[in-house]
């Protein structure tokens, strides 16, 4: 069978080299994979979903089993998500999985570029790839935001109803734009079919497009490797993918699916019946968005309340929170390979990674960056912050607006000195055997013992 | 004579002192000023509790001897049963320092003691009086639509309470009474505004938050049923957290470093 195949298409020498790939061992080179084995869970589980899901923004008349919504009249989407969460067998338990599958998918994402970031596995030859993953990490969130906004309760109307004055204050198109996208002035009928048709069919197909080149590129310029013992730049250390990798994979596959089968099932996610069909004219607070766009939301929050006028256009308040600032952070973080090429002038390929510490400006960058976003998360909740935690909600927005400009540049500065300082204390200075050596005397005294 | 800040209790304890001194003693108490209703309910066992007179101990340093405020507190002229009732049923009043917002503690009195003093502001004007609530008849649909329009807005979809501004915060209604709640609605404690609710309106709300205590939780635990921020919490800790942990797990052989293959 094998042969035959071989005989058709040439496969065995191809397949015998495959199977012989070397995987460097570390284990954050497995954080990508997490990302990966997530959005299988994402696929099975949205397939599921899509046969009892309906983009239909109709209105009908709800008598299913949740009682404070019978008999109410809602759109023909929302109710088929209460029927999934009601009605449909393993219908709750699917939807639970697939949004906490896209939580940890995106999260994984992020984890995965901060460890390619800082240990500069971007550079040269890698550049393409990084740029592919940026792109990966934006549709993530697209599709994530787009999913958020299909069960049509009134949080996730609220949501859409945010990216609506978004497109719409961008200068000049803006309005068209948005009559385009959502097809009239919102609230209109049609946002939900199209919508659906972005986060079942263009957006899966894109990313299922560009997750095979992120692998094939990977493929055929090797894995990166930190320096040790035999590695070096013209060589790759580490295991066969036959068997040895295969195995660790397949096994974290199953763990991941596992890990995010717990959560579907034992932890309550976007309880959509408690928010009932979306009303233009209600809003519930706390109203967030899934965490990968809290940022968003924080920069909204806390952008003042200023809209200029200049040259008889209207800036409205909303472009640069919403539109500006996160232009500005894909694009800084897409070309980032570009950039510190051009500021260090090294333009030679590495194949072996760097250790954060000998990088202390990329590092001290690094650490800005996540601070800043970390920064502009919490304030997308800080009214659940602010209850929880008893402190004035304009207390916090005040810190934070401060805050923004102030703990990056501290983050980066505590950073730059830390890698500086563990670059002069040694190889190793995480692993090296902490505390002093104690002996008890005769006296009941305790007096320090040399290490040898 | 005493300002903002000033303890309550102290205004209580003070006043206690004066009562026993008048009545003669009747039973020397093991007189802690942290129990003063429970010393005074013991004192006055057969007496009626005179309003008027435990108003005068313990509200009127804030609110003026006869409810016309003060400085330190607002006029309770017209407030009616309903809103004295509330406050001190929640134990918001009374209230230690005037400058904070009240919040939901342990009454400070006890069921007499309270009765005997809604009455006495009920006599301070024409207010509404405690409300009566009937769950009999009451829709749970209306009360969701009400709920969602009226409310949701500062207390969330699932009544978990939330940041409203102004340093204020909207509880949580959990656990506030059937009667609390209606006579929340009618009197606009703090920020809340009152709202002009029928009867039946009232009612349904009411049913509607009752509901929301016990409604089933089909989905598993609700870490706090107030959406993204705590889900977000959940999926980076213990979602990416223990994969992260399985990775290290996975990763760390490290003995095996040394049969590694050479590629390339």
């Amino acid at each position: 069978m094998l042969k035959w195949i071989d005989e058709r298409l040439g496969a065995a020498h191809w397949a015998r080299k495959g199977l012989k790939k070397v995987f460097p061992d570390h284990w954050s080179f497995l954080l990508g994979e997490i990302a990966l084995f997530s959005f299988i869970i994402l696929l099975l589980t949205g397939t599921y979903l899509t046969l009892f899901y309906r983009p239909d923004a109709a209105p009908v008349i709800y008598d299913g089993p949740y009682q404070p919504l019978h008999g109410r009249e809602m759109s023909a989407a929302y109710e088929s998500v209460l029927r999934l969460s009601y009605e449909v067998r393993a219908g709750l338990v699917m939807r639970q999985i697939h949004h906490w599958a896209a939580l940890v998918f995106v999260a994984s994402i992020v984890a995965h570029m901060v460890r390619v970031f800082f240990t500069g596995a971007f550079r040269k030859p890698r550049e393409i790839n990084w740029m592919v993953g940026v792109t990966l990490l934006v549709l993530a969130i697209g599709m994530g935001f787009t999913g958020y906004s299909l069960p049509d309760d009134l949080l996730s109307g609220t949501g859409l109803r945010i990216a609506y004055s978004a497109v719409i204050s961008i200068p000049f198109v803006g309005p068209y734009l948005g009559f385009l996208v959502f097809g009239g002035e919102f609230p209109t009928e049609g946002i939900i079919s199209r919508l659906f048709v972005l986060h079942v069919m263009l957006l899966p197909a894109i990313i299922i497009g560009l997750i095979v080149a992120h692998l094939a590129v990977l493929w055929r310029q090797k894995h990166t490797q930190f320096a040790g013992k035999g590695r070096a730049e013209s060589n790759v250390v580490g295991k066969a993918f036959w068997p040895q990798q295969f195995f660790k994979s397949f096994g974290l596959m199953l763990l991941t699916g596992a890990a995010l089968a717990l959560l579907g099932g034992l932890v309550q996610i976007n309880a959509v019946w408690s928010y009932g069909p979306f009303d233009a004219s209600a809003v519930s607070a706390p109203s967030q968005p899934d965490w990968y766009v809290g940022w968003l939301e924080g920069a909204i929050r806390l952008f003042p309340a200023f809209e200029p006028t200049i040259l008889g256009v209207t800036i409205p308040s909303m472009l640069i929170p919403a539109v500006v600032i996160p232009g500005i952070g894909f694009t800084v973080m897409a070309l980032w390979p570009f950039i510190e090429q051009r500021v260090t002038k090294d333009r030679d390929a590495h194949h072996i990674l760097d250790r954060p510490r000998d990088r202390p400006a990329r590092s001290a960058i690094g650490m800005g960056g996540i601070l800043y976003v970390t920064l502009l998360t919490i304030a997308g909740g800080n009214d659940v912050l602010a209850l929880t935690f008893n402190v004035p909600i304009e207390a916090m927005v005040w810190f934070l607006r401060i805050g923004l400009f102030v703990i990056p540049v501290i983050g980066g500065f505590i950073t730059y000195r830390l890698c500086t300082e563990m670059q002069e204390s040694g190889a190793q200075p995480a692993r090296r055997r902490r505390g002093v050596r104690l002996r008890r005397n005769a006296e009941g005294g305790f007096e320090e013992v040399s290490r040898d | 004579m005493t300002h903002a800040g000033r303890s309550w209790m102290f205004a209580g304890a003070t006043a206690l002192a004066l009562t026993l001194q008048f009545s003669g003693g009747s039973s020397a108490q093991e007189s802690n000023p942290l129990e003063v209703s429970k010393t005074a309910t013991m004192t006055q066992v057969d007496a009626p509790v005179d309003g008027q007179r435990l108003f005068e101990a313990s509200c009127s340093t804030c609110h003026g001897v006869d409810g016309q405020g003060t400085e330190n507190g607002p006029s309770l002229e017209g407030v009616g049963e309903a809103s004295a009732d509330f406050q001190l049923r929640t134990g918001r009043m009374p209230l230690s320092n005037s400058t904070d917002q009240a919040v939901r503690k342990d009454p400070a009195f006890g069921d007499e003691h309270i009765q005997a003093l809604v009455d006495y502001v009920g006599t301070f004007g024409d207010g509404p009086p405690i409300p009566e609530v009937d769950l009999e008849s009451a829709s749970l649909v209306s009360g969701q639509v009400l709920f969602i329009e009226n409310c949701a807005a500062c207390h969330g979809a699932t009544g978990a309470g939330g940041a409203v501004g102004n340093e204020a915060l909207a509880p949580g209604l959990s656990t506030a009474s059937e009667v609390e709640i209606a006579e929340a609605m009618i009197v606009g404690p703090g920020q809340m505004p009152p709202f002009d609710f029928t009867e039946a309106q009232r009612n349904d709300l009411v049913n509607f938050i009752i509901y929301l205590r016990d409604e089933p939780r089909p989905g598993g635990a609700d870490i706090g049923g107030i959406g993204p921020v705590p889900e977000g919490f959940v999926a980076w800790l213990v979602g990416l957290g223990s994969l992260i942990v399985i990775c290290v797990f996975i990763g760390s052989h490290r003995k095996a470093d040394d049969d590694g293959q050479d590629a390339a």
